[in-house]
């Protein structure tokens, strides 16, 4: 059991790394419409993701290709079963993306203001579906013994779920607003950093609600009680949580940055943790769910992936940060007036 | 309509579409990166120059690869899940190391390169793009390695009620991948050869920055040339490849109904897939066929007839999409052997400039006419000898199917017109002035 173990945890490691990375592009395009007062601010909010967001998307993707690798059972009934909102998904994702790559390709205001539409629209999006999906996960969904879905889009849209949904919607404008404090200067990087207070207090209104409506509708509890310990988890969202207001008020953005991303790993592991050794929990019959031992691939592929996780996301890692170290710098005028800016 | 079809239809519309802008990613690339060593070498600020104009179509080109490719690595779990459950402790790891080991790398550089003009050294701008031309080539070759699995499934045993992994290695050395892979890659490093040229042939005929589009062009045509003589070999090989591992595909390339030694080669044919025979043949070269399945004028070719008639492929698109490939393969070593001569004199041949801007979409053609030939000469099976298409797809009902390739068609079209009127736009507007 210990491969299949270990692979749970990467799984649940990959998603919460996927919703740090992109989690502040998503922020930053859901902001956009709310923030910039004109064309220099959204430009330095599009130019902000500009050199990240392909590089955090490809988290999306090996996030989904691991699920694949190691859990094929749980990606085929996970993507069949959610069709509808896996499809809203990418349809949102494909116009992000384009929304990088046209926008600045045509002067013309109109022109600008249908991507600026789009881009709102492909961040908005996708956060608030990636928080009710993984919301109805923890609560379970109604798959019978051959994995066939029975429900449909709007049984996703049931009260926890939707209250997921907002979760990740304002833990990622928080993200998001913060990232934008890294990249701006003067009163723009002011402004970040007081919507980011303003946001503060919803995000913690939102997660103390979701903390406590997940002991109604789910069991994610149930791990919690049989292993105290993992309670470490709980107790680091919560103390993340509030460090992040604290270094919003000293003005360090970065620092802030980090510390809410400790908030959204500890807020995903905590989920992926209760669900333990269920990756699609089914809420039908619990013989029908998707766990680890009737889910997971043969031991020479978890053993060879393994290496090849082991090999290359370290890497990865390391190059990554470099680029990140690269990019990290203040936007200022003369980047905008480069030919290669966004 | 069912299930099957709606799904088999909605892979076609979206992996054709992800093969639009696939091809010249790979193969300008690397063009890029020879520019940009070129740059680094010389000092040349023309060759900066020419970097920055490719570049830029580059990544307009490359967008659209990137949203489009996101779709397929979750269309297996949407609309495969059969297939995806059974054969997934095999295709899933490859499409995660792809992920791992390519996309990674792909994406992080070009954001070095496109964005670090003035943030890195020159030589490490020069290492990004060379980064980003063996990324996208490596991603290739997993996921081609992934078809092949497809194509002749081999490494692996039915335990537990699907096909398991049992030799990595034999996975990753499937001959049938180790040929297609070359293939593919050399076809589109042609294709971006003959998309230089006929850009800069549109730029030459109306005088434009000449000295800039004359040395483009001759990389255009020097890759043009190399590869579309390497394309015919590889593909020559391939159809070895395929006479032996596939030979129902085969039989349906050549719509060849009786099995027979010293097989001719028909080279006026209709298929008449009702009377299980051709109605047309005519114009034999006696023992072609068997030449160019097994290199061996008198070898035996299984024909159609022998198969049973639920294991045969529709033979009319197999065939007339080989045809057309094979067609367009001699029309381009044609086109850049004659421009790879008068490279130095390209612009006294304004017949040739003319034709090699219409020639621009041909190679796309090619491309989609070869994967037809690879995909549809394999059904009924979606893995050979394994699995049945029909029994590889989701229980998800038609009509989410139906509005899903209804929005994906309406989508992609959409953003495919705006994305090569872009590109259309930038590579007429030309480079920035010196
Ligand atoms: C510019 C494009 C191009 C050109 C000129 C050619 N091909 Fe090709 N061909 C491809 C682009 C391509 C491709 C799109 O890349 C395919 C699809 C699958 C693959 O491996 O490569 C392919 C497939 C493909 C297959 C089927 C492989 C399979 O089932 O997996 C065969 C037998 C050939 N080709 C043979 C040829 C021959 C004998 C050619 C002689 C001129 C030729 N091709 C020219
Ligand atoms: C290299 C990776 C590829 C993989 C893993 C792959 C996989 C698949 C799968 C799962 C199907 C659906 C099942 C079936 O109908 O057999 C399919 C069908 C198809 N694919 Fe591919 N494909 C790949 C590349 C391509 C490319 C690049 C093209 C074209 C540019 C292509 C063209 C098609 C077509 C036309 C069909 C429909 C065939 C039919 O159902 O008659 N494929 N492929
Ligand atoms: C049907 C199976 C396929 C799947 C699941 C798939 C998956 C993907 C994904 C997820 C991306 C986005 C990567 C990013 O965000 O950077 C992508 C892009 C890419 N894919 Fe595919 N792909 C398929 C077929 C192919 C084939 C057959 C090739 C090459 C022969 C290929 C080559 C590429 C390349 C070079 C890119 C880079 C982006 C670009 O197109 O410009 N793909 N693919």
């Amino acid at each position: 059991m210990f491969l299949e173990t270990t692979w749970f945890v990467l799984w649940g490691v990959l998603w919460a790394v996927y919703f740090i990375l992109d989690g502040f592009d998503l922020g930053l395009g859901t902001l956009l419409p709310f923030m910039a007062k004109n064309e220099t601010e959204k430009r330095t909010m599009y130019n902000a993701a500009a050199p990240f967001w392909d590089g955090n998307e490809v988290w999306l993707i090996t996030a989904g290709g691991v699920t694949f690798a190691a859990f094929p059972k749980a990606y085929a009934v996970m993507f069949s079963a959610l069709y509808a909102p896996l499809l809203l998904l990418l349809f949102a994702l494909i116009f992000r993306a384009v929304s990088f790559e046209f926008r600045n390709k045509i002067q013309s205001e109109a022109w600008r203001k249908v991507w600026d539409g789009f881009l709102f629209l492909g961040s908005f999006v996708p956060a608030l579906l990636l928080g009710v999906a993984f919301a109805n996960l923890f609560q379970g969904i109604p798959i019978d013994g051959e994995g066939v879905y029975h429900g449909n889009l709007f049984k996703l849209l049931n009260p926890y779920g939707l209250l997921g949904g907002v979760l990740f919607v304002l833990m990622f404008c928080l993200h998001g607003a913060l990232w934008l404090g890294v990249k701006s200067s003067g009163a723009f990087h002011e402004r970040a950093l007081r919507v980011a207070a303003g946001i503060w207090p919803y995000f913690l209104a939102a997660a103390v609600a979701f903390l406590a409506a997940t002991a109604v509708y789910t069991d994610l509890y149930a791990n919690y009680l049989a292993i105290p310990p993992l309670m470490i988890l709980i107790i680091l969202a919560v103390v993340s949580l509030f460090t992040t207001r604290l270094f919003i008020s000293s003005g360090s953005a970065f620092i802030a940055w980090v510390s809410n991303a400790v908030t959204i790993l500890s807020c995903t592991l905590f989920g992926v943790v209760g669900m333990f050794p269920r990756l699609i929990p089914s809420n039908m019959e619990d013989i029908f769910s998707v766990t680890i031992y009737n889910g997971a691939s043969s031991p020479l592929t978890l053993k060879i992936m393994l290496g090849v996780a082991l090999t290359f996301v370290p890497i990865v890692i390391f190059y990554q940060a470099w680029v990140y170290m690269v990019f990290s710098f203040k936007i200022t005028d003369a980047d905008l007036a480069t030919d290669e800016a966004y | 309509m069912d299930v099957v079809l709606l799904s088999r239809l909605q892979f076609a519309v979206t992996v054709f579409f992800h093969f639009i802008f696939v091809p010249l990613t790979l193969g300008l690339s690397i063009m890029l990166a020879v520019m940009e060593t070129m740059y680094v070498r010389t000092g040349d600020e023309m060759y900066k120059r020419m970097v920055k104009f490719w570049g830029k179509l580059f990544l307009i080109n490359f967008t659209l690869g990137v949203v489009t490719g996101i779709t397929l690595e979750f269309q297996f779990g949407t609309n495969w899940s059969r297939y995806s459950e059974y054969v997934g402790d095999i295709f899933g790891s490859l499409l995660a190391i792809e992920a791992t080991a390519a996309f990674f790398l792909e994406s992080t550089f070009l954001a070095v390169w496109w964005f670090g003009w003035d943030r890195v050294s020159k030589k490490m701008h020069c290492f990004a793009i060379w980064m980003v031309a063996f990324a996208s080539n490596l991603s290739a070759l997993w996921i081609i390695i992934a078809n092949g699995f497809m194509q002749n499934p081999v490494g692996y045993v039915i335990r537990n009620g699907r096909a398991e992994l049992d030799d990595f290695f034999a996975v990753v050395t499937n001959p049938y991948a180790m040929g297609q892979y070359p293939h593919t890659v050399i076809a589109s490093w042609m294709l971006a050869g003959f998309f230089v040229m006929g850009v800069s042939a549109w730029h030459l005929l109306r005088k434009n920055e000449e000295p800039f589009f004359r040395r483009s062009f001759r990389h255009g045509a020097t890759f043009a040339i190399i590869f579309a003589v390497a394309v015919t070999i590889s593909g020559h090989h391939q159809g070895n490849v395929v006479a032996e591992l596939q030979p129902a595909k085969l039989a349906a390339m050549e719509s060849h109904w009786e099995t027979m030694k010293g097989a001719p080669m028909n080279l006026l044919v209709m298929p008449d897939e009702e009377n299980e025979g051709n109605a047309v043949e005519a114009l034999g070269v006696p023992n072609a066929l068997s030449i160019l399945a097994f290199n061996d004028p008198g070898a035996e070719v299984k024909g159609l007839r022998d198969f049973p008639k639920e294991d045969r492929p529709p033979v009319l698109i197999t065939f007339l999409s080989f045809r057309v490939m094979v067609g367009l393969g001699t029309l381009f070593l044609l086109l850049a052997g004659l421009s790879w001569l008068w490279r130095d004199r390209i612009q006294e041949k304004p017949l040739l400039l003319k034709g090699l801007i219409y020639a621009i979409p041909l190679p796309y053609l090619a491309i989609m006419f070869g994967w037809a030939v690879a995909e549809v000469g394999r059904q009924p099976w979606i893995v050979y000898n394994m699995m049945r298409t029909s029994d590889a797809v989701s229980p998800v009902d038609a009509s989410s199917v139906l509005v899903s390739i209804i929005a994906f068609t309406v989508i992609y079209s959409g953003l495919g017109v705006l994305d090569i009127y872009l590109l259309r736009k930038y590579a007429q507007k030309g480079p920035k002035k010196a």
